[in-house]
């Protein structure tokens, strides 16, 4: 899968938890939690949907790599089929 | 009530009923005898009489918000900020940790935990699919804490299990609060989000006690010769509650004044309720209230349209109130319009009949046609309105395991 659609994907699980807020304006190099009023249960509902949307699964060691959404896509491409 | 003891008033409504979302809806609803009861599709049972609410959930909390929480707690922030705007109290400038919030509930977390179960059997029995939302959402404090964290209310905020007597429970439980001093301020009632649950149905369908009709405004019918039993319903009801000293000091108006109240417990049976017990709930409250029953303006009887809950209801107020043969006092009940609304009925119930100290009228009950004669009560009110003046209510509320409840509020008179 390209970035730009792995970009996409997290993008729609993000704007379904952070419903109040724009996505759109996230900056990819900046931390999520720094643009957006999300907590530790955000980031778990974010690993479910990425489990349940995509069945990707991510240890708890991983989350860290979840920090921005330039993270995430590097983290997260490769384990999209 | 014994002198050393602070008086308490009510000086805020907040609702969330099948038929009305504020105060003034709601009456109007009940005086014209506008039921709330429809059909809705119940999972694993197919289309049901039911009691739904259909209020703005996000009018007082974000979307982020009501995704996390529960309808349970949607329906308490919904009520406790009406009931807060109602008072025209201004959180910033009273102490937030003198506010206690004391909701009454029959039940809670089956609504989630049904549709956790639900899903955990669509994905193979993995657990691993499991909501790390279910504990918070499960807890069983859940909708007081809702309140606590929209409102930043720091206070003591817990829900009260008391089964259906519930409602009533949590204003008694805010008046020995206030009067203890515990608090300042509490926003107190009942709620309930048992229509999400196919469980409350199935088990009530199973006892023989889930009202049933092609027209769902006909499937509950308390006291009718044809009753058949309960129709689920959702809502809340949270009252601001004071000290009449700190009221008065803030000029607020006073819906009315809580001067009697009595909790006991049947010792008997899980389910079937005791005429006898009841009865001595309703004279204790009588008692603490300093009033005769004759002093009674309006009774509103619990009532849900069960066979055996509604003859032995009616004995224990017809022995109480009905021996004098030119009794004052009349009789509703409010189910009838708006379902059975569990850990809300008692809180519901009582919002139902307080305007009536300022229309001065008792509403109606629904659609009674034949009554039982079982049942026959003396200044029952039927399908039409009463023009009575009215200073004092007796509300009812009883559950299951044997909880009984009785609260009388009075017209505040100075």
């Amino acid at each position: 899968m390209e970035n730009a659609q792995v970009r996409e994907a997290v993008m729609n699980i993000i704007a379904d938890i952070a419903l109040d807020e724009d996505v759109t304006q996230i900056k990819d190099d900046l931390a999520l939690r720094d643009q957006l009023d999300l907590d530790s249960m955000d980031f778990l509902d974010i690993v479910m949907e990425l489990k349940k949307r995509h069945k990707i699964e991510v240890p708890q060691e991983d989350y860290p790599k979840l920090a921005t959404m330039e993270s995430c896509v590097n983290y997260l491409g490769p384990k999209f089929h | 009530m014994p002198s050393q003891f602070s008086r308490i008033v009510i000086t805020g409504v907040g609702l969330a009923a099948p038929n009305g979302n504020n105060l003034s809806e709601f009456r109007q609803a009940l005086l014209q005898n506008k039921s709330g009861i429809k059909h809705k599709e119940i999972r694993h049972m197919g289309k049901v009489a039911a009691g739904e609410c259909d209020f703005d959930e996000t009018k007082h909390q974000s979307r982020k918000a009501r995704r996390r929480g529960t309808r349970a707690g949607a329906t308490s922030i919904y009520c406790a900020n009406e009931s807060l705007l109602d008072s025209n109290i201004e959180l910033s400038m009273v102490d937030k940790s003198k506010i206690g919030i004391y909701l009454g509930i029959t039940e809670h977390g089956n609504v989630e935990t049904e549709n956790e179960v639900h899903l955990l059997y669509q994905n193979d029995l993995n657990t691993s699919f499991w909501s790390h939302h279910h504990n918070p959402r499960t807890v069983s404090n859940n909708p007081a804490g809702e309140v606590s964290l929209n409102l930043k209310v720091t206070g003591p905020a817990y829900t009260i299990g008391a089964a259906c007597a519930a409602g009533n429970m949590g204003l008694i439980h805010a008046c020995q609060m206030l009067r203890l001093h515990e608090v300042d301020i509490a926003l107190a009632g009942g709620v309930s989000e048992s229509t999400e649950t196919f469980g409350i149905f199935a088990a009530f369908g199973a006892q023989g006690a889930l009202g049933e009709h092609s027209n769902p405004e006909l499937a509950t019918r308390p006291l009718d010769i044809d009753r058949s039993g309960i129709v689920v319903s959702e809502g809340g009801a949270i009252f601001t509650l004071e000290r009449l000293e700190d009221a008065l000091k803030r000029g607020a108006k006073i819906y009315g004044e809580i001067i009697g109240y009595h909790v006991n417990s049947d010792a008997s049976d899980f389910v079937l309720p005791n005429s006898e017990r009841q009865k001595q709930c309703i004279s204790a409250a009588l008692k603490r209230a300093h009033l005769e029953a004759d002093d009674i303006d309006i009774v509103n009887l619990h009532a849900t349209g069960t066979v055996q809950g509604d003859i032995q209801e009616c004995q224990a107020v017809r022995e109480t109130f009905n021996l004098n043969p030119g009794s004052n006092t009349h009789i509703n009940f409010t189910k009838g319009l708006i379902g059975h609304a569990m850990g809300a009925a008692g809180a519901l119930e009582l919002a139902g009949n307080l305007p009536s100290f300022e229309d001065n009228f008792v509403h109606p009950t629904g659609y009674l046609n034949q009554i039982d004669e079982k049942c026959a009560l003396k200044n029952l009110v039927g399908k039409t309105k009463v023009q009575k003046k009215v200073n004092t209510i007796l509300n009812n509320s009883f559950g299951m395991l044997g909880i009984n409840s009785s609260l009388i509020v009075q017209k505040y008179r100075g």
